[in-house]
């Protein structure tokens, strides 16, 4: 079970909490490896990989954010045309609902890591066994 | 009249005035409206200059149409004539004092004589046992003794209807449940939140009301609820919940009260002559429209009051009630008068909105009203702080929730912006919810 952890943030004035949020978390010398702004309708998720969660999610918590962890699967793909197709293909294959996906090169031409939250980790977990997907863990996720 | 008929909800506490057939109660109301007009002329000089003012002499009152010709009295002038100014005996007869709450200043302060006070217990043992009380009941009040009238016009009149009373008073909640285990406590008078709390308490102790507990009613009160909270607490703690409708300044509670039908409150016509006006004009609104409700004591001797702008708005439900009571019943309060607003010739009252958002779990209690360009309508509502798991579609399908269930209470579909925890301003008045931006 390789899930990873994101300090999600609530907020409603995404660049000015974003400032606010991230200055927080340098004052509590946390490191920020990802950060991701989900919007809806006039709502807005900030959501953040750091090295510390629990230090983060208390500095956040203290400076009055509302503060959630949101659990994410990491893959490492590999950096080539139709890597992430295969992981997709296979996901959808098995009816997986993903409901967030955001991506990044790790190393160019060799490794790229996809983040995805879905609605059923153990049926993602599933459908990508025996498809030759790396899991990477957060511990992993944050040397890298 | 027994146990089994009082269950039923058919008893009454004073059948012959409960269910007197309308022609003689409103005889009935006109002598005891002459009979006020006669004495606040006589001995109220507060009273006198109003009268003067208005060209009116007590003769004049010839039909209950011509309560319309009398003077109203508003809270300011309680608080004007505060603390003996009303009083229409003299001081050695007024037994009591109950004040009510003033935001600002002075309170009002109402006087009651002993006739007065066995007026508001008789009126609340009817109540009781319109709700299904009766006696051998245990009855434990949970409300705050003291100046307010809640407690104690309840603890007469339960003592009235021969219940046992535990004046237990608010708090202390293991108390409570030793007493209403220890006591067989089948009636619980309490606030909506104190009610919750109660069945958190139960839940987190491993109680069951149902098994260890004798709860069947419980009278809720002093702070707004809604529907919802009440199917809420009535399944919580196994309870059957009643409405009511009471203010300081006309005893307390006990003004109005649900049957058994529950479809609307009872009002005490042989007690108060009632009236539904126009809040901005005073002139009647006809029945079934949402106005301000205007009371006039009828049976009040210490302080009789005439058309006291309860500035609460309601209307008289149609229609005559399954349960044979005669006395004309108003729907649960929809707001204050001074609150209101309107937006797109729909007349608003912020209390709507909080009951709605109140009834939703994942809201907190925080927000403001914001009226915008050519009359757009956004409610901007703090998220609670337990309520945000992370996930941007459940913050966007929760604002989704809350427009449709305010679309549904008033009738036309608000913008509904949720904001973190702690982004609003602390209101402090009701009315500062309410931003009014519009250029119109």
């Amino acid at each position: 079970m390789h899930r990873v952890r994101l300090v999600a943030v609530f907020v409603e004035d995404k660049l000015g909490a974003l400032a606010r949020a991230t200055k927080v978390l340098a004052e509590a010398d946390v490191n920020i490896r990802w950060v991701g702004i989900a919007s809806g309708e006039r709502v807005g998720v900030v959501r953040f990989l750091v090295d510390r969660v629990p230090d983060a999610q208390k500095a956040l918590a203290a400076h009055g954010f509302a503060v959630s962890l949101n659990e994410v699967l990491a893959l490492e793909v590999e950096d080539r045309p139709g890597g992430l197709a295969h992981v997709a293909a296979a996901l959808a294959g098995h009816e997986v609902n993903v409901l967030n996906a955001s991506g990044f090169v790790v190393t160019s031409g060799k490794r790229a890591v996809l983040i995805i939250e879905v609605e059923d980790v153990a049926r993602a977990q599933a459908a990508l066994k025996g498809q030759h997907v790396h899991f990477i863990s957060e511990e992993e996720l944050i040397r890298l | 009249m027994g146990r089994n008929d009082a269950r039923r909800g058919k008893a009454y506490w004073q059948r012959e005035l409960e269910t007197l057939p309308r022609r003689d109660l409103e005889a009935l109301q006109l002598g005891r409206l002459q009979k006020t007009v006669a004495q606040v002329a006589r001995r109220t000089p507060f009273y006198q200059a109003k009268l003067a003012a208005a060209g009116v002499r007590g003769r004049d009152v010839r039909s209950l149409h011509d309560v319309r010709r009398l003077p109203f009295t508003t809270r300011e002038d309680l608080r004007a004539t505060y603390p003996c100014g009303l009083l229409g005996v003299p001081r050695e007869q007024a037994i009591r004092l109950h004040t009510s709450s003033g935001t600002t200043g002075k309170p009002k302060a109402i006087l009651f004589s002993a006739r007065d006070v066995d007026h508001a217990a008789t009126l609340m043992a009817r109540c009781l046992v319109m709700s299904g009380a009766t006696r051998g009941d245990v009855l434990q009040n949970m409300m705050t003794y003291g100046l307010f009238t809640g407690a104690l016009v309840m603890h007469y009149g339960a003592e009235k209807v021969g219940m046992l009373v535990i004046p237990a008073g608010p708090g202390s909640t293991e108390r409570q449940i030793m007493l209403m285990q220890d006591f067989g406590t089948t009636a619980i008078h309490l606030t909506p939140s104190f009610a919750l709390y109660l069945a958190d308490v139960l839940e987190k102790r491993g109680l069951d009301p149902g098994r260890d507990l004798s709860l069947r009613l419980a009278y809720v009160g002093a702070e707004p609820y809604t529907e919802q909270t009440r199917r809420k607490i009535e399944e919580a703690l196994g309870v059957a919940v009643f409405n009511s409708y009471g203010l300081s300044e006309m005893n307390g509670p006990g003004v109005a009260f649900e049957c058994g039908a529950r479809g609307g409150m009872h009002l005490w016509e042989d007690h108060f002559l009632m009236e539904i006006v126009d809040p901005a004009t005073g002139a009647p609104v006809p029945d079934g429209e949402h106005g301000e409700l205007v009371l006039t004591t009828l049976m009040r001797e210490a302080m009789p009051i005439l058309r006291y702008r309860t500035r609460d708005i309601t209307a008289i439900v149609r229609g005559r009630c399954s349960c044979g009571r005669t006395h004309r019943r108003i729907e649960r309060i929809a707001g204050r008068a001074d609150d209101m607003f309107i937006v797109r010739g729909v007349n608003i009252y912020p209390q709507q909105i909080e009951r709605v958002l109140m009834g939703l779990p994942s809201l907190g209690r925080n927000y403001q009203i914001v009226l915008d360009g050519l009359d757009e309508m956004t409610v901007r509502v703090e998220l609670a702080s337990t309520g945000f798991d992370g996930r941007i579609e459940h913050l966007v399908r929760l604002q989704q929730e809350a427009s449709e269930a305010l679309r549904a209470e008033i009738l036309l579909r608000p913008t509904v912006d949720l904001v973190p925890a702690g982004t609003l301003p602390v209101s402090e008045g009701k009315a500062q919810r309410v931003v009014d931006r519009r250029k119109l």
